[in-house]
């Protein structure tokens, strides 16, 4: 009976990989657990082995090609079968037309099941990515909040519970059953899930793979945010300014704002009692969310095909824990008082650094904001928290020696810097932004119009 | 006047299996009920059916003893024996259900309860006593259903010679004659039972075959079997001019073309239950029903009320002991906050046990096409199987209906003796998303009847074996 060799998920977010060499040739013998051939995923060369035993007929990917996770690599089967028909649909993942009849691809369904059949390589991947995901954050976006409780981390395909219609299923289309959440006894995959996930659009893997599949904030409500189909200029921009400089053509905003009034405002609040005392850093938070609610524009998530602009203003803040960075987010940090504002950063930053934060605190964000500012760092730029459209880097504020009206003066500032998407937001999208929050800080009175 | 955490109301197969779950699951459990428990399962339905048909299967098989070596004296039958062992057998069985309350420490309350508010009852004894129980966390509505008899057609049950199952279950000797009317599971059974013990049987059915809701290759072998057992098989019939007198019951059946008046001693209704939606307060507790009477319950089992729930024959069909326990497990674990698989009424079996028996899950035949699916169909005849052979009972077949494309089993029919033990296999198999090659990969000990569902699997793949 023959068995198909397909190009398999070899890490939890491999997409494709590319077969760097074969280590059979087509007429070999080949054992199942056997390397059959080298393959370079997004992380590191695997191996790729035989799930049947019989002889390699057929080597359908050409060595230094790529292909993706679910197409057909080669066939395995007795000297003398005919192969043809599992021949066809060669090189993308197994089209719906080109099914072979059910007997022909028993071996495949089998194997998935085998667990003593996994390779070494796939245990590997596992090992690596049992992590939870919310350890892992570092720069990269959040994590996005699973629907419903994940019953189990992603595993290797042989230890994935699943029925063996679904894996058929999912064999035939190319899904990778990593992708998919299962809803039957303990997680297991039934044909449904399958079915579900299919319907959801291509492979999208679930461990992670943000970069090319943006995730949109959990909780989505009603009216929180409306899509715009891209228009022509915006999607001529997108593509001349990501082969330019990579897949988020960044440009760099920074503006120096003058603290003085904040500075005022601060010291007159401390002198009504220390309850009363906020930071530089709450100040220019809130203002940032505040700027955000009247400038949709900035607000706003790339989706690939759409941008989507958000009514909530949901503020992350990149926060420094041991385990390296994350961003808890201040939920609606427009509608909130400085005061609730100050103890909810504070709050979540301990938290964070506890690794405390339950996943809807450090998931949603619209907006984020970094502030190296205690580490004397006068101005930096960061990396925007994709599919967000901006980050705002924060830099120390001093008293510094400026002309004011011909005069030199001592006044205190502090140096924004904003990451911008271009793909979203243009040059001059952002200066006016930016505008609209230097007048926000150096007149603070304005926050409580 | 009492506080449990949950009261069913109803000791049947939902109920009591839902009380003994609930009360596995810590949470103190109460169930109301009049009669003994067990309710119609127990006590007038599956049980003591089975155990007539037990008596009607011996009889049968005393006929062909003698070819088999072992040659009878004189073979009597007696109805009113085998009457009585059923009734043993049926009294046992509810003693073991109260044992099983007993030793999960559930009371059982007894009379008929009204609720009085979504979360309590007023329970009436026998005696003509109300008290007031109330359910900290749910009351679950599991009182079944009952025959309701034909009124529109003149067949009113009196009991005596219009009557239901629970008069048959316990005549004292079988009628000279009897008219069944509806050839579902019940019908056919007593059909199966009175023609082994010597009545004239005609078997009425109002659809174009018996067992309507079974594949129609499974139809067609049982009204052969049953037809070359002299009973009357009457389909796409239509009864009218019913005439019922002190002794005996007179009508005009209109069947195949033709007209014929039928005489019998007895009328048995076997076809038409209704849900016991009466007298229990569902109206003033603003209940909602469905189109059919039955309470409207979601996948949780909650009815439009919030903390009272409905399980079992009266939150409607398919009306099986099998669907309502399973109803009665998932109700506990949602009451007790545990995570419940949702049933998935596709997979629910049906099985009848005349003789040959018939068993089925999933789609039929004709509900593939209906449905517009490509499918094929194994099928594999207990006469090519060594073990049936062996014991002489080569009626009927395994019939497996595959995707055409994947082999998802689509449904699995079964006729033949102990086809309702031997359909379990392919249910196992439907719920799991086996296909057929996962059933033919499970080696099957041989000689066995189960032979023939792997047969079944590899017709279905062309590539059959034994025949």
């Amino acid at each position: 009976m023959a068995t198909k060799v397909f190009m398999e998920a070899l890490s939890p977010t491999m997409e494709e990989g590319r077969l760097v060499k074969w280590l059979k040739n087509e007429g070999d013998a080949v054992k199942s657990g056997e390397t059959l051939a080298e393959v370079e995923t997004d992380k590191a060369i695997m191996e790729l082995v035989a799930r049947g035993d019989g002889v390699l007929r057929k080597r359908l990917i050409a060595e230094g090609e790529t292909a993706p996770v679910g197409a057909l690599a080669g066939v395995i089967a007795a000297a003398d079968e005919n192969i043809d028909a599992l021949v066809a649909g060669a090189g993308t993942p197994a089209p719906a037309a080109a099914a072979p009849a059910p007997e022909k691809v028993v071996a495949n369904a089998q194997e998935t099941a085998g667990a003593s059949s996994v390779p070494k390589s796939v245990e590997e991947s596992q090992g690596e990515s049992s992590t939870p995901p919310q350890d892992k954050v570092v720069g990269g976006p959040p994590a996005p909040a699973p629907s419903g409780a994940p019953q189990t981390a992603p595993a290797a395909q042989g230890d994935i519970r699943s029925s063996p219609l679904a894996r058929r299923l999912a064999s035939e289309r190319g899904l990778d059953l990593h992708a998919v959440q299962g809803s039957g006894p303990n997680g297991r995959i039934i044909k449904r899930d399958i079915e579900a996930a299919a319907a959801a659009g291509p492979a999208a893997p679930k461990a992670a793979g943000a970069a090319s599949a943006p995730s949109a904030p959990a909780i989505p409500r009603d009216g929180d945010f409306h899509d715009e189909p891209l228009t022509n200029i915006r999607k001529i921009i997108a593509k001349r300014l990501g082969e330019s400089i990579g897949p988020i053509p960044t440009f760099y905003l920074t503006a120096e704002l003058d603290l003085s009034r904040v500075m005022e405002m601060r010291g007159a609040m401390k002198e009504l009692g220390d309850e009363f005392k906020v930071s530089v850093n709450d100040v220019l938070l809130k203002a940032i969310a505040v700027a955000l609610s009247q400038h949709p524009e900035v607000n706003a998530h790339w989706l690939g095909d759409k941008i989507r602009y958000h009514n909530r203003v949901h503020l992350g803040m990149a926060v420094a824990t041991d385990d390296g960075l994350i961003v808890p987010v201040i939920w609606d940090a427009d509608k909130k008082r400085m005061s609730e504002i100050s103890r909810e950063s504070k709050e979540l930053a301990k938290r964070a650094r506890e690794r405390k934060l339950r996943p809807e605190e450090f998931t949603g964000s619209t907006f984020s904001v970094s502030n190296l500012g205690m580490f004397g760092i006068d101005q930096f730029t960061a990396i925007i928290n994709p599919p967000e459209a901006a980050i705002i880097a924060i830099g120390t504020s001093e008293d510094k020696l400026v002309v004011v009206n011909g005069e030199a003066v001592v006044r205190n500032r502090v140096r924004l810097t904003m990451s911008c998407d271009h793909r979203i937001i243009d040059g001059a999208v952002g200066a006016k932004f930016l505008q609209t929050l230097r007048r926000l800080v150096e007149n603070p009175l304005m926050l409580v119009y | 006047m009492a506080t449990f955490d949950v009261i069913f109301l109803g000791g049947g197969p939902a109920g009591y299996v839902g009380a003994i779950r609930a009360a596995q699951l810590g949470l103190n459990t109460a169930v109301v009920e009049r009669e003994g428990l067990g309710g119609t399962c127990v006590l007038w339905g599956c049980i003591p059916a089975k155990a007539l048909l037990e008596s009607a299967s011996y009889a049968e098989k005393m006929k062909k003893a003698a070819d088999f070596g072992v040659t009878p004296g004189e073979v009597k039958l007696d109805f009113g024996v085998a009457m009585k062992r059923s009734r043993a057998v049926s009294t046992q069985n509810s003693k073991g259900v109260e044992f099983l309350f007993k030793k999960n420490k559930i009371t059982w309350i007894k009379g008929t309860a009204r609720l009085t508010s979504a979360t309590s009852v007023a329970v009436k004894s026998m005696d003509g006593k109300e008290e007031k129980h109330d359910a900290k966390k749910a009351v679950v509505i599991s009182t079944g259903s009952r025959v309701k008899g034909l009124a529109q057609i003149g067949l009113e049950l009196n009991k005596k010679t219009v009557i239901s199952s629970d008069e048959a279950l316990i005549l004292e000797k079988a009628p000279k004659s009897i008219v069944i009317v509806g050839a579902g599971a019940v019908g056919c059974e007593f059909a199966d039972v009175f023609a082994a013990f010597g009545s004239q049987v005609t078997l009425i059915e109002v659809m174009p075959g018996i067992l309507p809701v079974e594949d129609s290759d499974c139809s067609k072998e049982v009204e052969r079997a049953f037809k070359k057992r002299k009973i009357d098989v009457l389909t796409s019939a239509k009864i009218s001019n019913v005439k019922v007198a002190k002794d005996s019951v007179s009508m005009s059946v209109e069947a195949g073309g033709e007209k014929k008046e039928i005489k019998a001693d007895i009328v048995l209704v076997a076809a038409g239950r209704a849900p016991n939606i009466e007298e229990i307060g569902l109206k003033e507790q603003g209940v909602r029903l469905t189109d059919r009477g039955f309470i409207k319950i979601n996948e949780r089992m909650e009815t439009s009320v919030k903390g009272l729930y409905a399980i079992g024959d009266v939150a409607g069909p398919p009306m099986l002991a099998h669907k309502g326990e399973r109803e009665g497990a998932i109700v506990a674990e949602v009451i007790a906050g545990h995570h419940a698989q949702v049933l998935d009424y596709t997979n629910v079996p049906g099985a009848t046990y005349c003789h040959p028996e018939v068993a089925s899950v999933g789609l039929t035949e004709q509900q593939c096409k209906d449905k517009k699916i490509d499918y094929k169909v194994g099928k594999f005849p207990f006469s090519a199987n060594g073990r049936a052979r062996t014991s002489g009972e080569t009626e009927g077949f395994v019939k497996i209906i595959r995707g055409a494309k994947y082999g998802e089993i689509l449904g699995a029919h079964i006729v033949g003796a102990h086809a309702t033990e031997l359909i379990h296999e392919l249910v196992v198999a439907r719920t799991n998303e086996y296909t057929v090659e996962e059933v033919d990969l499970a080696i099957h000990a041989h000689p066995t009847l189960s032979e023939a569902v792997a047969e079944a699997s590899l017709d279905s793949l062309g590539k059959m074996i034994h025949a």
